[in-house]
């Protein structure tokens, strides 16, 4: 630990920032939406630790989609792109060690999974999913190509925005998040009602990754930034003991 | 005015029907890693009570769900977490402490080979009662569901639990505890709504 003020619990998740559990537009939510309220508790031992991911762990390709699932010397169909950014904490204290997974359709908007039924091609060469584990600095990088946009059965004509799906895995299990990343300037982000569960322009905002031309590699791929905040912890050195929870 | 400059957390989206891609490619068939992580517990012989936890998630109307991504998080045996943040003591270096289950292809049943976990105490020092942390995110799932795992034959500890005593409604205990089904069976179902709701937590 190199901070200086010793660590308290887990600063308390902002119900009124996260979505709610019951969005009614997105229709998979009625039914699947906690209806009595949840119970708060401040973090234990039981949140505030988790497992850890090693380097070494990682295989060589594992953040580069566009070759992981390809044939030798082949490689995936679509707009090549690099997506990096970093982790960071509330207190905006880079996360190291990290496990991020992502998981996307192919540049067709098709997934490689057997309940997938849209009737853009498979990509012979593209597998859809990666993971990295953040450097010192909070920092990840992947390579991948583009997704699609993609239709999907909700309302009689929704459409979900380009889009690649995270998990973080930061250093407690109560900082535990899967997440969304969408693409600067996409028009379906507006119109879909996942994006739609979001409370404020903010919070799109703040999962709609910028175009960054100077981590454009030239004649080979785009760059999208794309920072991701996990819950920080309290610091103080007049920790309370209170006599109840 | 000065400005309190904290970041907000990345605001949560649902896993989406193919969170199995991202989280257990191998079980979805897409062969790039060597294993899914999360699948095994045990790296190697464990102390403690070996025990198996299976069960169901279930939506508000009764029916399994076949698309959700399950992970547990325990102490060792002797109530000792394998994490960096750990500073209590060694814990079993053959147990991780974590697993993740994508659930039965077929009826979404999920299983965990896993140890019984030790009592790990609460902030004020008091222990609390053997207990698993579980998270649960599918489609339609906004946000990432936190609950826990008790034991019911753990009658004594679960009494004193600092977290169970203070729930208001005590008829929704049960709806925390694993039910023994022998041979180190137990079983700890999930209803995301209705009469037999399970307890979830924003911790």
């Amino acid at each position: 630990m190199t901070d200086a003020a010793p660590m308290g619990g887990f600063i308390p998740r902002d119900r009124t920032w996260q979505p709610d559990a019951l969005t009614p537009p997105y229709k998979t939510s009625v039914k699947r939406s906690p209806q009595a309220a949840l119970i708060s508790f401040p973090t234990t031992l039981s949140e505030e630790t988790s497992p850890v991911f090693g380097h070494n762990m990682l295989g060589p390709l594992d953040n580069d989609l566009i070759h992981n699932f390809a044939k030798p010397g082949e490689s995936a169909i679509g707009p090549r792109i690099i997506v990096y950014g970093r982790v960071l904490d509330e207190n905006g204290r880079p996360v190291p060690g990290a496990l991020v997974e992502f998981w996307q359709a192919n540049a067709g908007g098709r997934y490689r999974h057997k309940k997938e039924g849209y009737l853009a091609p498979l990509d012979p060469n593209f597998g859809g999913c990666g993971r990295a584990i953040t450097g010192e600095d909070g920092s990840y990088e992947f390579r991948t190509v583009q997704p699609g946009p993609y239709p999907w059965p909700n309302g009689m004509n929704d459409w979900r925005p380009a889009h690649i799906h995270f998990s973080i895995f930061g250093h407690g299990f109560a900082q535990r998040l899967i997440t969304q990343m969408y693409f600067e300037g996409d028009p379906l982000i507006p119109l879909c009602p996942i994006v739609g569960v979001l409370k404020s322009q903010e919070a799109v905002d703040a999962l709609t990754a910028p175009l960054d031309m100077h981590r454009t590699v030239p004649m080979d791929a785009r760059a999208y930034k794309f920072d991701m905040v996990l819950r920080g912890r309290r610091q103080t050195y007049f920790e309370n003991r209170p006599e109840g929870m | 005015m000065q400005k309190l400059d904290y970041l907000k957390e990345s605001p949560s989206q649902t896993a989406g029907p193919y969170v199995h891609i991202g989280c257990t490619p191998n079980f979805s068939g897409i062969e790039i890693y060597g294993e899914d992580l999360g699948a095994v517990m045990k790296t190697g012989p464990v102390q403690g009570e070996e025990i198996t936890i299976k069960g169901t998630v279930y939506d508000g109307m009764g029916m399994a769900l076949k698309d959700a991504l399950i992970e547990i998080w325990q102490a060792d045996a002797a109530g000792l977490f394998a994490s960096a943040n750990e500073t209590r003591g060694q814990a079993d270096p053959n147990f991780t402490g974590w697993g993740r289950s994508p659930g039965d292809m077929d009826t979404g049943e999920f299983t965990f080979e896993t140890v019984k976990p030790g009592a790990v105490p609460c902030v004020d020092g008091r222990m609390q009662a053997p207990h698993i942390s579980m998270w649960i995110v599918a489609r339609g799932i906004n946000i990432g569901l936190q609950t826990r795992i008790y034991f019911a034959d753990e009658e004594e500890a679960n009494a004193k639990d600092p977290l169970l005593t203070r729930l208001e409604h005590q008829n929704r205990v049960r709806t925390l505890l694993a039910k023994p089904e022998g041979d180190g069976v137990y079983r700890f179902n999930v209803h995301l709504q209705g009469p037999e709701e399970t307890v979830f937590f924003d911790v």
